[in-house]
């Protein structure tokens, strides 16, 4: 069974991308995110604690934040 | 006065655990911590936001404490109506003093008890029926009130009254909003889910009621103050400083606070944070959908109010930033004579510190302006993400607990032996009754306002009228009576 939270994405002040599942507390920097050009903006993704989630692509970089369900890998 | 090391407070750990059995001390041993600055994510070293152990005294409240009594019971000319039995209620009056300007029972009901007052016959037959007459009477007695809460104590999830669809047809009739708020009292594991639930509540049913309606005028400097309580004025003596460097406060969210300006707030620029715990989850929603920013503050002691003008003003132009210089300007001479008045007094004193939401980060660094240590700290109902932020606030090696029991403060009190114990009413009998100076800090012990500069001179003489104070050396503490003859004399 794969998890899939609910989670904000959302750029902070020094406008690095963090992520926030708010069920579990965890707010982490990204570290890399596999898509992230004007055509395509998701897929997997990797925080600094060593932890990756997958996001469906999203055509185009969306209006940050935005909550999202992504899948746990 | 010299400083604990990081072994002697594990020590002191270890040997606090001992009088548990063993799956309590395992699960107690993942509460309690020692601070190191090294690590920067809490969850490494604490777990936070879970169940209280059976047979340990725990200080936390109820889903419903953390919903009527902290988010909901301050909004001013709402009528909260407390849902199921009369205790909840009752029991939660007017305990955590927000202030508010009018006329109680006119146009104003935070200090009035309205509940359904349930009885056997409503948890067999259910009590909807009981609710919509209650809204016609509020509506005939108070015809001021601008809408109602509804929160539900524990029976109503029990017996499944549909409030929500009471909530719709009797708000259709009297043409003012109804709010349903399930946060049922055995719901979550502390008063935490019951702010989450409240601020749920009002996303869903009442943040979005201006989104069509443009005719408030808006200026660039719209702030709103979220997660201020004004217990004792602290909303105020908040407001008025972001007032004279030049911005609007829209809102008060939720001390002092009304109806209106909680619709108004998506109109805002910018949301500013005190209370995260409380209401983060109201702000993270507001950047969502409305594209407000969010900004966590510190007006505690004038070093962290200094600090959190010049972050606020940051976000502005220059004639606020200005204005936030002018502001700090102002009254550093006298903020410079409170501190030359009190620091004496309480220079190296230590503090241990056990409460809630922001306070025990936030309030260390109007301790340390006042030359005082902190050397524990303690949430009754934090999570992570509080952890995480109280690990910078804290110097290494100090002494971190979650969800403390009696007996671990107890032990803490006695070894470590701080001058001040900062905590609430069911610890402040205890601890007077040991000799040890104490404060109650969720109500600020009938005093106040904290907050701010105006706040600052009045924590700083609580203090010291506190530890200062001479009765505490006449308390007969019996265990420390050597001669027994004198309480003889006495009896």
């Amino acid at each position: 069974m794969s998890i899939m939270p609910n989670v904000i994405i959302r750029k902070n002040q020094q406008g690095q991308l963090s992520f926030y599942v708010p069920k579990k507390d965890l707010e982490e920097m990204v570290v890399s995110i596999e898509y992230d050009g004007p055509s395509a903006w998701g897929g997997e993704v990797q925080l600094v604690d060593g932890s990756k989630y997958y996001i469906e692509p999203l055509e185009a970089p969306p209006q940050l934040p935005l909550t999202l369900r992504v899948k746990r890998l | 006065m010299t400083e604990r090391t990081r072994t002697e407070n594990e020590a002191l750990i270890q040997e606090v655990l001992k009088a548990y059995p063993e799956q309590t001390k395992k699960d107690r041993a993942k509460h309690l911590m020692v601070n190191d600055k090294n690590v920067d994510k809490s969850k490494k070293c604490i777990i936070s936001n879970k169940k209280s152990q059976p047979g340990v005294t725990t200080m936390r409240g109820c889903a419903y404490a953390g919903a009527k009594g902290v988010v909901w019971g301050p909004i001013k000319d709402m009528v909260h109506i407390s849902h199921g039995p009369v205790g909840c209620g009752a029991y939660t009056r007017a305990g955590r003093r927000n202030y508010y300007s009018g006329f109680t029972g006119v146009n104003n009901f935070v200090t009035i008890n309205f509940t359904s007052d349930y009885q056997e016959k409503d948890i067999v037959f259910g009590g909807d029926k009981k609710l919509e007459k209650m809204i016609d009477e509020v509506e005939m007695l108070f015809p001021l009130h601008k809408g109602i809460s509804v929160l539900s104590e524990c029976p109503i999830g029990l017996i499944g009254d549909d409030i929500e669809a009471v909530a719709r047809k009797k708000s259709k009739q009297i043409n003012k909003p109804i709010v349903p708020v399930r946060c049922e009292g055995f719901r979550g594991v502390s008063q935490s889910l019951g702010h989450h639930i409240a601020n749920d509540s009002i996303r869903d049913w009442l943040l979005s009621k201006r989104d069509e309606d443009n005719s408030f005028e808006t200026t660039p400097y719209d702030v709103s103050i979220l997660g201020d309580y004004n217990i004792g004025g602290d909303a105020w003596s908040s407001r008025v400083l972001l007032e004279e460097m030049g911005l609007r406060v829209v809102a008060q969210w939720s001390g002092d606070g009304s109806l209106s300006e909680m619709e108004l707030t998506p109109k805002v620029k910018m949301n500013l944070l005190h209370c995260y715990r409380s209401m983060n989850y109201i702000s993270r929603h507001m950047e969502e959908k409305y594209g407000i920013p969010w900004l966590e503050y510190n007006f505690f002691g004038p070093t962290k109010i200094a600090e959190s003008l010049r972050k606020i003003a940051s976000h502005f132009d220059s004639k606020i930033q200005e204005g936030a210089e002018r502001v700090i300007a102002k009254y550093q001479p006298t903020m410079d004579a409170v501190i030359a008045k009190y620091r004496p007094r309480l220079q190296g004193k230590k503090v241990l510190l056990y409460v809630g939401g922001l306070r025990p980060r936030h309030t260390v660094g109007a301790y340390e302006d006042l030359g005082m240590e902190v050397v524990g700290t303690g949430y009754e109902f934090a999570h992570n993400d509080d952890y995480d932020r109280t690990m910078k606030d804290m110097k290494d090696a100090t002494l971190i607990y979650d969800d403390a029991s009696a007996h671990e403060l107890d032990e803490f009190v006695k070894v470590l032996k701080p001058d001040l114990v900062g905590s609430g009413i069911k610890e402040k009998y205890g601890f007077q009754k040991m000799g040890v100076p104490f404060r109650q800090m969720h109500s600020w012990d009938y005093s106040g306002p904290y907050h701010g500069y105006d706040g600052f001179a009045i924590f700083a003489r609580d203090m010291d009228m506190t530890i200062n104070n001479p009765c505490w050396s006449k308390i007969p503490v019996p265990w420390k009576q050597a001669d027994k003859s004198s309480l003889a004399a006495t009896a």
